[in-house]
This record gives structure tokens, sequence and C-alpha cells, in this order.
């Protein structure tokens, strides 16, 4: 299952760069990315809950944004 | 890694102060004129929540979060956030399930709970308030570099956690590449109910053994270690982000955390079971006073035609042995201009921790550590969730989520003795997570 996963994924960033020689666009072709919801941060009080809820329930935390300090959650 | 403001990277536009300065900005552009001062300073953007977290049997917390966000111009944006939460509620001890009623000390030392037979030993003492406040201030500084800097600090009643952050982004290639370097120091303190327990020392359950109350006391207070105790933790963070094309963004981080200090969980414990898997005692945990963590991010938004696609991935490892996978995406549909749908899907695997013991067994050498909690096991989980999102004719947007979280502890090649092989020592938890968003 999981070497399954991580060869789609190598599949996936593989096609996706092999895709986009030219990485990149011009300023006036950022229409689609302007969009409020493309934004990374996008949805930032949800990501913030969920960190919070994995961070007190798993062992693992961070990669989005820094993993230390926190709360004495159980 | 990312700074608050994104607007360099996505080009995302500020929203106007009001529909007035638009209409005049725009009304002195068709005349050819310019305005004298044209005010750049944007409106407060407020976001609220209030989110739900029920496990069954076990803890509920209900969280509220306020945050508010600001450019005072030329991209000098400071966002604060203020969150309360509240948690109530059972959680696994640590201690195995046994075929008799098990009887236990509360973590103060004041009271027992009794745990009936074949029951998973749930400490239900936990009641706690927090509150976390935040504040960061992110501007430009020169040549396409942007600073933020901020501090963190979380407060409950018997810890407390205090960061500051600063980092700096630079972006080239038409801001089409974005590279970013974070530090983050914290500096955590905890003062349990109770004191923090010696690490292996028994729990002591009075029985009636003791002569008197003083003589009880005295008794857990040896297994108590006065005054508080810290950690601190230093992260280190690495990103790109790279503009791929019109519709697609990816963002790359390297996370670096060490930290130092007490690391235990001071309400956890192990059965000393024999071998016929009868609990013989309980020991409280112990473990190691360091942790170094390394985690591999990677994260891709697809802008589709009514819609985003946002899929990441995550690599950790650390050297207390856990590794673990994430993946996790939400998928956006704009049902009309103004209302939308996103599934949300999340699987994550994680290896146990060396130290990790679902029990000890009589008799046996003493490990350097050992913690029985199921959260240093292996295990898998998973969230499905489903959001909807409806703007308002103002503006303003309402949101609603609900999802299903579990979690699936698996025995990581311990072999179980006599009675234990009949009882479920690695059960599942089942949570529920409801929010309702406004933001405004």
């Amino acid at each position: 299952m999981l070497r399954k996963a991580q060869i789609m994924l190598a599949f996936l960033i593989s096609t996706q760069l092999v895709g986009c020689a030219n990485l990149g666009v011009q300023p006036w072709e950022r229409d689609l990315l302007a969009k409020e919801e493309m934004a990374l941060d996008a949805e930032g009080n949800d990501l913030g809950l969920d960190d919070h809820i994995y961070f007190s329930k798993e062992a693992t935390s961070g990669g989005r944004a820094f993993a230390g300090g926190g709360c004495g959650c159980n | 890694m990312q700074l608050i403001s994104k607007n360099n990277v996505t080009g995302k536009t500020k929203k106007v102060a009001n529909v007035n300065t638009a209409l005049a900005a725009a009304t002195c552009a068709l005349l050819g004129t310019t305005p004298l001062v044209q005010a750049d300073e944007g409106v407060w953007e407020m976001d609220t929540a209030l989110l739900y977290y029920g496990e069954t049997d076990r803890v509920t917390a209900v969280e509220g979060v306020f945050s508010a966000k600001k450019d005072f111009g030329d991209e000098h944006i400071f966002s604060g956030k203020l969150v309360l939460d509240t948690l109530t509620g059972a959680s696994a001890s640590g201690a195995v399930s046994q075929p008799n009623a098990q009887t236990f000390t509360r973590p103060s030392g004041k009271g027992q709970y009794v745990i009936g037979a074949g029951e998973i030993p749930l400490d239900d003492t936990f009641k706690d308030t927090r509150v976390q406040l935040e504040a960061q201030w992110t501007q430009p500084l020169w040549d396409d570099m942007r600073g933020s800097t901020g501090v963190h600090l979380s407060k409950e009643y018997d810890y407390l956690s205090i960061s500051v952050n600063g980092s700096l982004a630079k972006d080239f290639n038409q801001k089409n590449t974005t590279v970013s370097a974070g530090l983050s120091l914290a500096f955590d303190t905890i003062d349990p109910e109770g004191g923090r327990p010696v690490a292996f020392s028994e729990m002591v359950i009075d029985q009636g053994q003791f002569a008197n109350e003083q003589a009880y006391q005295a008794a857990f207070d040896a297994t108590r270690q006065e005054n508080t105790d810290d950690k601190s933790t230093v992260d280190l963070m690495l990103g790109v982000t790279q503009v791929i094309n019109r519709r697609m963004l990816m963002q790359f981080n390297y996370g670096y955390a060490k930290s130092d200090g007490y690391h235990t969980d001071p309400f956890k414990v192990l059965s000393v079971v024999n071998d016929q898997g009868l609990t013989q005692s309980l020991v409280h945990e112990d473990r190691p006073t360091e942790r170094t963590r390394h985690s591999f991010y990677w994260q891709t938004k697809y802008a589709l035609d009514s819609g985003v696609a946002d899929i990441s991935y995550r690599y950790a490892t650390d050297d207390w042995d856990i590794n673990s996978h994430t993946i996790d995406s939400r998928l956006r549909f704009n049902l009309t201009d103004n209302t939308y749908i996103q599934p949300h899907f999340r699987y994550y695997q994680q290896a146990a921790a060396e130290f990790y013991q679902p029990f000890l067994l009589e008799g046996t050498t003493l490990p350097s550590f050992a913690s029985a909690d199921y959260r240093l096991g292996e295990m898998t989980a998973y969230t499905l969730g489903l959001k909807y999102g409806m703007k308002m004719p103002s503006g303003n947007e309402w949101a609603f989520r609900l999802e299903y979280y579990q979690q699936d502890p698996k025995n990581a090649g311990f072999e179980a003795p006599g009675v234990l092989q009949q009882l479920d020592l690695y059960p599942s938890v089942k949570a529920v997570i409801a929010q309702v968003s406004y933001s405004f």
C-alpha cells in the first residue's frame, strides 16, 4: 500500500516537472494563481486547528510550519 | 515554509478598502488623472472559528479561534491570533486491560478510579483550559526580500509554552520562485498536578495497607519530584515555493527540530505483567531527554476550472525511530460563484518509537526508557471530511466542516502473554470533528 503510494507520488512529481521545463508565468498570467483559495495559507484557521489536533494525537508534527513547542495536550 | 504574505508568490490582491475607493481609482484611470494620495492601507480581515472535537468515550475538546490580519501599506502585514480551548474527558493511561477490575490512583494522588474487567484503562480526570496568543509581523526588506517575525504563547493550568520566530524569504525569477529560511525557538515549562513522577516508580494504590492518610501521602510523595521541569526546542525550516504554470504552485520544505528537556508524559504508566499476562504493578513511564526530528514536506495547489486541488505529502523521521508518512488532500469544487464544497482526505502512518512497549514483563531487566503511550506506537489513521462554504453578498463568508477521524494502533511485534491474548491491547480511537467558521 505504502510502496504503491510512494511510486505514485514519484510518478506524479516527475510528470509534473517534465511537463514544465519552462517553470513560471508572466505577471499577466497570474489570474488563477491570484485567487484567494490558491494562496498557500488559505483556510489558515482550519490548518491551525488541524495541526493542533494531530500534534496532540500523533507522534509527528510540523512540515508545513514549525514543529516545536506547543502544549501539554492529551 | 510560508511567510504570512503570499502576495508576491501568488500575486494575490488585497481586499479593497471599499467600493468607493475602487470606483474613484477606476474613474481616475479612465480620466487619465492621478489621485493626489492613494491610500494603500488594507482593511482588517477577521477570521473566526469554533471547533468541536469529540472522541467516543474519551476526550472532548471545544476550541474557539479569532484571528485578525491587516496590511498597513506596502505589504507591512500584522497578523494576530487568539485561541481558547477546553478539554474534558478520558485519556488512555497506558495500562493494559485485564480480565478483572483494576483500581488506579489519580495522577494528583487524590482519589482513585476503577476500570472494569476487559475495559481499556482510561484516566477520566482530564480537564483543562488553554489560551494561546500569536502575533506576527511581515514586511518587505530589500531586493525582493521579505522578513517576518513573531511570538507565540500557549498557557494551560500545568503547561506554558513560549516561542519566538524569525524568517527571511527572497523572490527570484519574476517572483515565480521564493526561497525562505526560518528559525523558531520555543521554551516549555511543565508543572503537573501532583508533581512529576519519578521514572519507573510504582503507582501507589491505597488498598487499605496504610495505617493512615499521612502514611499514604508519604508513600505517594516518595514517587514524585518537586519543582517544574522544562523543554527547549530549536526549529529550523528551509523552503522553496515555485510557480509551475498558470494553474500550478508547488512548495517544498525541509524542517529540522531539536528538543532538549522533559519529554515524558507525567500521566502515563506501564503495566508490569507476569508470564500469564496478569498485572503485578504499574510503573510511571520515562522518555529520553533529547529528540531530533527531520521533516520533508511537499505541497501542490492546482487551479481547476471551477475549484482547487490541494495535495501534500510529508515524510518525517527522528532519532526515536518514529518514521511517518502523511498524505493530505483537499479538493474544492465551486458549486456557484459564491458556494463551494470541499471533500478532505488524510492518511497517516507511523512506526513505533524504539522505547515504546505496550507493557513490561515481570522479572526482565528494566529498559533505559519505556512508554506505553499508544501515540508513540505503530499506527495508521485516516480523516474523511466535507466542508461547505458560502460567501454572502456582503463579502463575508460562512463555512461548515464535518470530519471523521480514526486511529488504528497496531501491534509492532510484541508477543502478548497469557490472558493478554484475549484482550484488546490496541483499541481504535474514533473522533468527530465539527467546525463553523465566519470570515469578515
